[in-house]
């Protein structure tokens, strides 16, 4: 059990916070006012992003000066262990959800709309003419959807599947060349891992556009092109967040940060890196390729 | 910025000198715990007067005309949404969680003080962008305050535009606010007890604070989700929840969804959320149970795994609000018989606290009186709650007001009066000055009848079929013509109760000046938060030393001691030789 002990530095006032309410608050009001269709929004949303950005700059500064200056000891360790670890588990209850969605509309909706079971009447009166496939093209009432052609597991989505688990293994290698104070190995390592997370992103653009000019898939392209979209979409988001990190744990690693024995940024950071990594295996295998 | 140890730095407390530093940039949980309390209040008041113009349209159609059906809607929403999410959820984990956890564990802050303080300030956010919806065209959102799609995002329906909109960005934003308060809240009692205070001697409204805490980390993600889906849907034209449905004879450009997943994900959500408001209200009600009735909770580690056992079972029990949704029968067979399991638990705490009342030497002060109410009002909503978790019964009463009359005893009257009963009980620790008894006493006895009055005719009503959220019933055969008396008498009522809410508020302010100066242990409690060297406590809680902790909470009437409590901290001695700790 954990022991607290009996003198403590406590942060005093901060006005990021406050700052960082005001960013929060802007960004997605704005972000209201564009999904509705209004003009005004989008100037609030950039006014939003840039306050959050300087916060967040702010913030994460502040946690670095305090730890380089040694202000953190073991407790404080283990409270960012727990920490990290509840908010990946929270995060993966995120991504469940979405592959629940997903899930449900395969085994369960789309069955139904095309009439299995005790469904046959309503599909012959509301939905005359829908077939249950997937992925689900151009089908029943009013042709929904537009033709258009499924994404292919086996182009772009295999070689990104390839790069993300590389990148995996370039981490690894980075943390084992910290463990041993292996500087060089490790500014190596990482750099590769940021690298392939950018190729990534890159190849993901690639593959949205692709999407869109040449397949036809849209996000208005019936519920597979919705959780396509969606699922690689948070997805793609989630990579980026967790290559910006490891970015700038590749420049603190530069700057000389981090002892072999004392480096939890970096581990939170590989933390969040593989779990982004085994979202993709699972996306990789029920979007792209079942 | 966490929560730093620092054996060779000495104290360096904050003593901020403005009401600047001390109120916004204050990282203090205290100060963050009193500024949850102050916007959850303010936002319930918002709900209660909802409530009342609802009331008054139900109970006088016609007669006072406050507001237009769809304003009725929108009420509906509101209310509902507000008083779970913003009000309940914000107050028991945000106020109490913070005032709480580190006082109860003996730490001196919470784990992430700056997160805490964004975790306010985003909340407050949250706040401001969902009251905004009521002045937005189209007004707020009334698709009722589960949601479900189509109607929530199909034109024509109540707030279907911008407030919406609104609705679900400000979910997204308390959700956030919620995430980093919970990292917080989790990573303090798990990890910043100080010496001695094992797991099992935590105060009990801490365990349920905390087990609270984690079902809402694992369960908001879907509401988030959810929210998110219902936006792009409701904007971008995506079709997760929407099948190729025809509107006023136009086909919808949406294919292969389906509004049941929304439900799914809601009520994965949902129901949870209902275990999120009901585990700090257990926890907290245990210990006011104990402490007024000066005498060990009964079977303090039985409650305990029955608040993990009920926090467990709350994942798989959702799709029992979806009875209606035409469902698979054995689905449904299914969820009604984890729906029963989960009353085992319940019970089990139900019976801990008669038994622990049994010959206790009860002190019926005001704390005390909200926390027995509690029982009363949480048993009949419980009770209900069985009827309705069974297929058969559920399916001609769902829709009905007897649902009404069962979630509003279960889950919103329960944990309001244990929000009056800690307020009431940790006033003194917080201001320096006791609330006023005899006022509270009125409070008590008003809200606590009034509940009554207003919500048993609600089953009846329910039962004889009257459907909810309708604006007016006009003269129908379906029902008696007397449903109509029933409806008004049931306004008065909830007017008389709604009132005595304000009184409650007037006796806090009146009370922060006029209060009797309490000291610093006013109710002669054992948990450690009574033995802080200062009332209030200051910065950092304990002073120079961190107390060490020797036994569980729950030492009342101990056989041979001095006194009728021996407190956490007091070292072991002659005084102490015969208690127990089960």
């Amino acid at each position: 059990m954990a022991q607290a002990e009996s003198n403590y530095y406590i942060p005093h006032g901060s006005y990021w916070p406050i700052t960082g309410s005001i960013a929060v608050c802007s960004l997605m009001v704005g972000f209201s006012n564009v999904l509705n269709g209004d003009t005004w929004g989008k100037y609030l949303m950039f006014f939003g992003a840039i306050v959050l950005l300087v916060m967040l700059f702010g913030w994460f500064g502040a946690v670095i000066k305090e730890s380089e200056t040694g202000a953190y000891n073991d407790q404080v360790d283990t409270s960012f262990r727990w920490g990290m670890f509840w908010f990946i588990f929270s995060e993966v209850m995120f991504f469940a959800a979405f592959f629940g969605a997903l899930f449900y509309t395969r085994v369960y909706s789309l069955p139904w709309l095309g009439g299995e079971g005790t469904g046959a009447t309503t599909n012959s009166y509301l939905w005359p003419g829908f077939e249950a496939i997937w992925p689900l093209t151009a089908n029943g009432p009013g042709e929904i959807g537009g033709e258009f052609t499924p994404m292919p597991a086996w182009g772009l989505p295999a070689i990104n599947t390839a790069l993300l688990l590389t990148s995996g293994v370039t981490l690894t290698w980075a943390h084992h060349a910290l463990k041993a104070n292996h500087r060089g190995q490790l500014i190596i390592g990482l750099f590769l891992t940021v690298l392939l997370g950018a190729i990534f992103m890159v190849l993901q653009g690639v593959e949205y556009y692709e999407a869109y000019q040449h397949l036809g898939l849209t996000l208005g392209s019936g519920v597979y092109g919705s959780t396509f979209f969606m699922l690689t979409g948070f997805h793609g988001m989630h990579v980026t967040i967790g290559a910006i990190i490891l970015f700038v744990i590749l420049i603190r690693c530069i700057r000389g940060h981090f002892k072999p024995e004392h480096h939890f940024g970096f581990e939170a950071a590989a933390w969040y890196w593989h779990f982004v990594d085994v979202v993709w295996l699972g996306l990789f295998i029920f979007v792209y390729w079942v | 910025m966490a929560h730093v140890a620092l054996a060779d730095k000495g104290q360096d407390l904050a003593h901020p000198k403005t009401w600047i530093g001390a109120y916004v940039w204050s990282q203090d949980h205290k100060v963050i715990g009193i500024q949850y309390i102050i916007v959850a209040t303010a936002v319930g008041l918002v709900a209660l007067a909802l409530s009342a113009m609802m009331r008054l349209q139900l109970g006088f159609p016609g007669i006072f005309d406050l507001i237009q059906p769809n304003e009725y809607y929108s009420a509906v929403t509101m209310h509902g949404m507000i008083m779970v999410v913003f009000m309940l959820t914000a107050f028991f984990l945000g106020g109490f969680g913070n005032l709480l956890i580190p006082l109860m564990c003996g730490a001196r802050d919470m784990a992430f003080p700056y997160m805490n303080m964004l975790s306010f300030w985003v909340y407050l956010a949250s706040v401001l962008v969902l009251c905004s919806s009521f002045f937005v065209p189209g007004g707020a959102t009334g698709a009722g305050w589960t949601l479900y799609p189509p109607q929530a995002i199909t034109e024509g329906s109540a707030g279907s535009g911008m407030g919406i909109i609104l609705m679900l960005v400000s979910l997204a934003l308390f959700i956030v606010a919620f995430t980093m308060g919970g990292l917080n809240y989790v990573t303090t009692a798990f990890q910043a007890r100080t010496r001695g205070m094992t797991l099992m001697r935590m105060p009990l409204s801490v365990w349920g604070i905390i087990m609270a805490t984690i079902l809402g980390l694992l369960a908001f993600p879907a509401l988030l989700v959810a929210a998110i889906m219902m936006l792009l849907d409701a904007t971008l034209g995506t079709s997760f929840f929407m099948p190729a449905i025809s509107d006023l004879g136009e086909v919808s450009s949406t294919s292969g969804g389906t509004p049941i997943l929304f439900q799914h994900l809601f009520w994965f959500f949902g129901h949870p959320e209902v275990y999120i408001v009901a585990l700090p209200m257990f926890g907290i009600a245990s210990d006011l149970i104990s402490t007024h009735a000066r005498k060990n909770i009964f079977g303090y580690r039985m409650m305990v795994w029955a608040l993990i056992a009920i926090g467990g079972l709350s994942f798989i029990v959702w799709a029992h609000h979806m009875y209606v949704s035409g469902m698979n029968p054995y689905f449904g067979f299914f969820f009604a018989t984890t729906t029963l399991i989960i009353a085992v638990p319940t019970a089990i705490k139900v019976y801990n606290w008669v038994l622990t009342l049994w010959h206790g030497n009860i002190h019926l002060n005001v704390p005390m009186l909200f926390a027995i109410g509690f029982i009363f009002t949480f048993i009949h909503g419980g009770i209900t709650g069985l009827f309705l978790g069974n297929v058969a019964v559920d399916v001609p009463l769902s829709d009905t007001y007897f649902v009404i009359g069962h979630f509003h005893m279960v889950m919103g009257v329960s944990p309001f009066l244990i929000v009056f009963g800690g307020m009431y009980h940790w006033y003194p620790k917080f201001t320096g000055r006791m609330l006023n008894d005899t006022m509270g006493k009125i409070h008590f006895w008003v809200t606590f009848l009034g509940t009554y009055a207003i919500y048993l005719p609600m089953h009846y009503i329910g039962i004889l079929g009257v459907p909810r959220r309708y604006f007016a019933y006009g003269t129908t055969l379906s029902f008696p013509d007397s449903v109509q008396v029933i409806n008004a008498s049931i306004t008065i009522a909830a007017l008389i109760v709604g009132t005595a809410q304000l009184l409650f508020i007037f006796n806090i302010i009146w009370s922060l000046f006029n209060g009797k100066k309490a000291d610093s242990n006013p109710w002669r409690a054992t948990t450690l938060e009574w033995q802080t060297p200062d009332t209030p406590p200051k910065h950092g809680n304990w002073g120079p030393e961190l107390p060490v902790v020797y036994r569980w909470a729950y030492s009342y009437s101990v056989p041979g001691a001095d006194e009728d409590f021996i407190p956490q901290n007091e070292v072991p001695s002659e005084n102490s030789k015969h208690e127990v700790e089960t």
